[in-house]
């Protein structure tokens, strides 16, 4: 069963469409990559997914944590969050002045109840769900190898570890469905297949579903399970990595329509 | 010394007043980097609201106070949802030009409701002094000071332990961020401005009981700014500690020096401080790496 059901979406930024309808099914478990040359709609699809984009046409449905299916496409961003999906971003978006650990806590945020007056009242059952988020959050810091780092403020971090600390933080949110927009964006080789490493640890060993989304071709052959190729917002191609690796439109779209010699 | 202590009251219960009012700036700029130019005004606000609940409407203290801090709350979630809501997303600045307006509005709404003529009753701050020695010192005065802390502390807890508390902090650091954690915008920013009145109401309250209601407590409603840049706009601890330096050097210099160069000490004190700590006290140094 699909957790994730895009159907028929169409997003235009005034004359420019970035998505054209647009149809994409994320099967439960599986870690699905979207590739595609600069431009071509990729982030375009989880903005609309996580509610910072409205497309103007078309469907996004979501099996959320609850096992129930939530139309996503007219829901507010945080609301979104709250049914389980769960992101990083190009360009890290982090809480600077806050620790490694207050990061994570935030992840919980959608886990959390209680209002004003009894959120400051640190007694009874809400010690108790304070300790079980605690919980959580030092099994992830533990699964990331943040333990050195966790009362680090992030904005002092390396630029490696801030991704690591974003990915983390998504993952405290316990989500149904994670989307990775370029997590190995501006890392060196070594940082890179430690990235990959641990995208594959979140999805074998938590049994993750995830999409992601990356420029490097190899990172993406090695990890994922099925990859869609995107051009000018629309799929191109759709397959397991060495079938997509191979096909004609692909090899178009990355170097140029090419004359006889490729095949 | 009996003149320096009952200066040092004084200048502290006003001091604690100006940090009630700062620490609603405090909370708005921490939430939403909104310079709130109508604060003072929601000061004034509360302090005809008391004088309604009480005076006008016949209401017993207690419960004058709790409807009073309920009012200025649902004005300021009426003013949030009307004007501001509306403008999440836009530039920071034209939220910032809203509030001018909006204190003029304020300003122009009591007088078109209660007059422009001072109004006189009695304070639920008990009248009389008491004696420390044998020094005479206001007994409202030097209640107002820990209630007013006592306000403050709360707030400062709710910042620090609450889950709206920290997702405040959240989307002030990074709104992107707070979305995809599934922090309400909206609703937080709603709480920031039904705390920045309450908090208000309550320093409008004490000031209704200590130097009455009239239109000029826009003056005082004023002084928010001095207060929150000495203290530095986004730290709750800045503005009691700058409240209270406001406050006392307002005294001694209208006590030891001349009363019109009250008007004008904290002014230059605050430049000389800006000059070394361009952050203020307590502000959050930003450091952007580019």
């Amino acid at each position: 069963m699909p957790v994730l059901e895009l159907r028929d979406l169409t997003l235009r930024f005034g004359g420019v469409t970035a998505l054209a309808e647009f149809t994409m099914e994320v099967r439960t478990g599986e870690l699905l990559a979207l590739i595609g040359p600069n431009g071509a709609g990729k982030t375009s699809v989880l903005n609309c997914i996580s509610g910072l984009y409205r497309a103007q046409e078309g469907t996004i449905t979501l099996t959320g944590r609850d096992g129930r299916r939530h139309s996503l496409h007219r829901l507010p961003p945080h609301r979104i969050a709250a049914l389980g999906v769960a992101r990083t971003f190009q360009n890290i978006e982090l809480f600077k002045h806050m620790t490694v650990l207050e990061n994570l806590m935030l992840g919980r945020h959608v886990h959390m109840r209680g209002g004003v007056l009894s959120g400051g009242l640190y007694v009874g059952r809400q010690r108790r769900r304070e300790i079980e988020h605690r919980r959580c959050v030092e099994e992830v810091i533990d699964f990331m190898n943040l333990e050195p780092l966790r009362s680090a403020e992030v904005g002092n971090l390396a630029y490696g570890n801030q991704r690591l600390v974003e990915m983390a933080r998504a993952l405290a949110l316990d989500p149904a469905i994670l989307l990775l927009d370029e997590p190995t964006a501006g890392m060196n080789a070594e940082e890179k297949e430690s990235m990959a490493r641990f995208i594959l640890d979140v999805h074998e060993e938590r049994g993750v579903t995830v999409v992601v989304i990356d420029h490097d071709i190899d990172v993406i052959m090695d990890i994922s399970d099925r990859v869609i190729v995107l051009d000018f917002g629309r799929e191109i191609a759709e397959g397991r990595p060495e079938e997509v690796r191979s096909d004609a439109a692909v090899i178009d779209a990355y170097l140029g329509r090419a004359r006889g010699d490729v095949a | 010394m009996d003149v320096f202590l009952q200066l040092t009251v004084s200048g502290l219960s006003t001091g604690m007043i100006y940090a009630l009012a700062a620490a609603g700036f405090v909370v708005i700029y921490k939430a939403s980097d909104v310079i709130n130019f109508a604060q003072g005004d929601l000061l004034l606000f509360g302090t005809y609201l008391v004088f309604f609940a009480v005076a006008q409407t016949g209401l017993p203290w207690s419960l004058g106070i709790v409807v009073t801090v309920l009012l200025a709350v649902a004005v300021a979630l009426v003013i949030e949802r009307l004007v501001l809501r509306p403008l999440i997303g836009e530039p920071v600045i034209s939220m910032i030009m809203v509030t001018i307006g909006l204190s003029s509005v304020l300003r122009a709404a009591v007088n078109a409701i209660w007059g422009p003529a001072p109004r006189s009753f009695e304070s639920f701050l008990p009248a009389g002094d008491v004696a420390l020695g044998p020094v005479m010192l206001s007994t409202g005065r030097l209640l107002s000071i820990p209630i007013a802390l006592a306000v403050l502390a709360a707030l400062w807890l709710f910042f620090r332990h609450t889950r709206d508390g920290i997702a405040m902090r959240a989307i002030a650091d990074d709104q992107q961020a707070a979305l995809s954690m599934g922090i309400s915008i909206p609703r937080v920013f709603g709480i920031a401005w039904g705390l920045a009145a309450a908090s208000a109401a309550i320093g409008g309250i004490m000031l209704a009981g200590i130097v009455g209601v009239s239109p000029n407590v826009a003056s005082i409603g004023l002084r928010v700014f001095p207060v929150v840049i000495l203290g530095g706009l986004d730290s709750i601890r800045g503005a009691v500690i700058g409240g209270a330096i406001i406050g006392l050097l307002e005294v001694y210099t209208g006590g030891y020096v001349g009363r019109g160069l009250s008007l004008v000490v904290p002014y230059v004190v605050l430049v000389l401080v800006l000059m070394v700590r361009p952050y203020g006290l307590f502000g959050k140094e930003i450091i952007e790496r580019v």
